[in-house]
């Protein structure tokens, strides 16, 4: 589904952030994206949510080549691509409900078409009495929880989640690392970056370890 | 227990009729600081364009009827002689005019006309006929199809040779040219407030979508395409510009129809007299208020078109950054 070859990004003329990064990821396939802080997660998972482009090497996903991918498109690839940010990018304004019915929403659908699925989704992720919330009310944990259900929204094919489990207690962590667990059942790859080595622990996962702008893979 | 275990089974997507919602709320924010602040911005700048619209083409009515009162008329002048029947004269000389083409009427100013009419230099007490004082006939003229003032000027001095025709020539050009001049000042007063208006408005109007740029960037990673994103800016942008040009033409249009009133009522009266003299009338006219309507929905297409292009940008930086890593200051790595 996702295939990285020779991959290296630099920011201007800084030095190599990221070196020589070959990977693939299949669909339905679960593992960690680790590393020490600054070692380059976050600058992976931007390249793999399309909102930075490689300096060299190859990137394909969903069987196109990105570097040929006209801007117009880009929109319909996200939408393949569920996304959970560290800092959850939810809008202040808008309640649990409507920023988890955000990507149907602008995607044209009308409200009558998904309301009950987003309500369902609310409740399996344990935020059905925090529908009519607004963002600053919601703890930490409630945050992640309504981040992750918008990035679920419209069932993606892979789902990439940068520290999901930052900002939440060590139940919630294994409750959030649970509802991953199920997604993928469900046939979404999951891409999860974390430094949390008690959490990947719990799983029997693919470990991706970048060190330092190289990549290596423990299966 | 493993975690799987513990985890509630994903929902099957059946219709639930329970969890009660508010209607969706707008994507982008209806009330904000940067949102009330483009509100006055547009609100006084409409105000001032307006004011300057209807300024504008007051001045060009009243120069107008400045010309066109003075280009009406043409007079005939009669200078006395000896032995000279000045009555006779008067009289021939209102004929002849009366018989040309384009003439709509001729007048003979009689004598206590006159004498009012010399009354500031000469005093009160004048008696005309002991003074050889040149006397006037006063013909009106069809403005549109005038007469020939050459002819009507050689015909004149063949049967009257004391008379000299004045066509106001002189006055009406001087009229002409200072009404010309008013009216361009004025008009590049206008393009200049206008130029401001636009540049404010559009300054204003990024000023405030900075401020909702993490919007711009949440809809695009959640998959909204470009134009879903300006579209929910436009219409935002829409209702602002509309309640700010609204409230500033209202204003400018209440200002005229009170200047207006306020000199209707108060007529004759030297504060009225002076301020006609200076401004002349202050009623805009139909044309008038249809420009200040014109104006309102110039300011708010702006407005529109403005966020447009702003979001429609912000977005195209965003893949610019994805195109140029470099460009992506301030990233975490």
């Amino acid at each position: 589904m996702i295939h990285f070859e020779n991959v290296g990004l630099r920011y201007g003329l800084g030095p190599e952030i990221l070196r020589d990064i070959t990977f693939d990821i299949p669909a339905s396939s679960f593992q960690f994206l680790t590393g020490p802080s600054g070692a380059g997660k976050t600058t992976l998972l931007k390249l793999l949510f399309l909102s930075l482009k490689p300096t060299r090497g190859l990137i394909r996903m969903f069987d196109r080549d990105i570097a040929s991918i006209p801007r117009e498109d880009l929109p319909m690839l996200r939408r393949r691509i569920g996304i959970v940010f560290q800092d959850f990018q939810l809008l202040d304004h808008l309640t649990t409900y409507e920023n988890v019915s955000l990507p149907l929403r602008v995607r044209g659908k009308e409200e009558h078409t998904y309301r009950s699925d987003v309500i369902e989704l609310l409740k399996w992720v344990g935020l059905g009495q925090r529908i009519n919330v607004l963002p600053p009310v919601l703890s930490g944990g409630e945050k992640q929880r309504a981040a992750i259900a918008r990035a679920l929204m419209d069932r993606p094919e892979i789902l990439l989640a940068d520290e999901p489990t930052g900002n939440v207690d060590p139940p919630m962590a294994r409750r959030l690392l649970g509802l991953f667990r199920e997604l993928n059942r469900q046939g979404t790859a999951v891409l999860i970056a974390t430094h949390d080595f008690a959490l990947m622990d719990q799983v029997d996962a693919r470990r991706m370890i970048l060190s330092e702008g190289r990549l290596e893979i423990f299966s | 227990m493993s975690v799987a275990e513990k985890t509630p089974a994903p929902p099957e997507r059946k219709r639930l009729n329970d969890g009660a919602t508010r209607p969706h709320g707008p994507i982008v924010p209806s009330a904000n600081v940067q949102g009330s602040a483009l509100l006055a911005v547009i609100a006084i700048m409409s105000f001032l364009a307006c004011l300057t619209l209807g300024g504008v083409s007051m001045v060009r009515a009243t120069a107008a009827s400045w010309q066109s009162q003075i280009s009406r008329e043409i007079t005939i002048q009669i200078k006395p002689d000896d032995n000279f029947d000045m009555e006779k004269a008067l009289n021939d000389a209102r004929n002849l005019a009366s018989s040309f083409v384009g003439v709509t009427g001729a007048t003979i100013m009689d004598k206590q006309a006159t004498s009012r009419l010399l009354e500031p230099w000469l005093g009160a007490s004048l008696d005309i006929d002991e003074l050889p004082v040149p006397r006037l006939v006063i013909v009106t003229i069809d403005e549109s199809a005038p007469p020939d003032f050459a002819a009507l000027r050689d015909a004149l001095s063949k049967k009257i040779p004391q008379a000299s025709l004045d066509d106001h020539r002189t006055w009406v050009n001087r009229l002409v040219s200072m009404a010309r001049t008013t009216v361009a000042i004025g008009t590049g007063v206008l393009v200049l407030v206008f130029s401001a208006m636009v540049l404010t408005v559009i300054f204003a109007t990024r000023g405030a979508l900075s401020g909702n740029r993490h919007i711009v960037e949440v809809l695009h990673f959640v998959g909204a395409e470009a134009s879903f994103v300006a579209n929910e800016f436009q219409k935002h942008f829409l209702i602002i510009s509309l309640k700010g040009s609204g409230a500033g033409s209202a204003l400018a249009a209440l200002f005229f129809m009170l200047a207006s009133w306020w000199q209707s009522r108060s007529l004759a009266t030297p504060a009225s007299d002076q301020a006609t003299a200076l401004f002349g009338t202050f009623s805009v006219g139909w044309l008038g208020y249809v420009g200040i309507a014109l104006t309102m929905i110039l300011i708010a297409g702006l407005t529109t078109l403005t966020a447009r292009l702003t979001v429609m940008r912000t977005i195209y930086e965003i893949d610019q950054i994805r195109s140029d890593p470099a460009r992506s200051d301030g990233l975490n790595t």
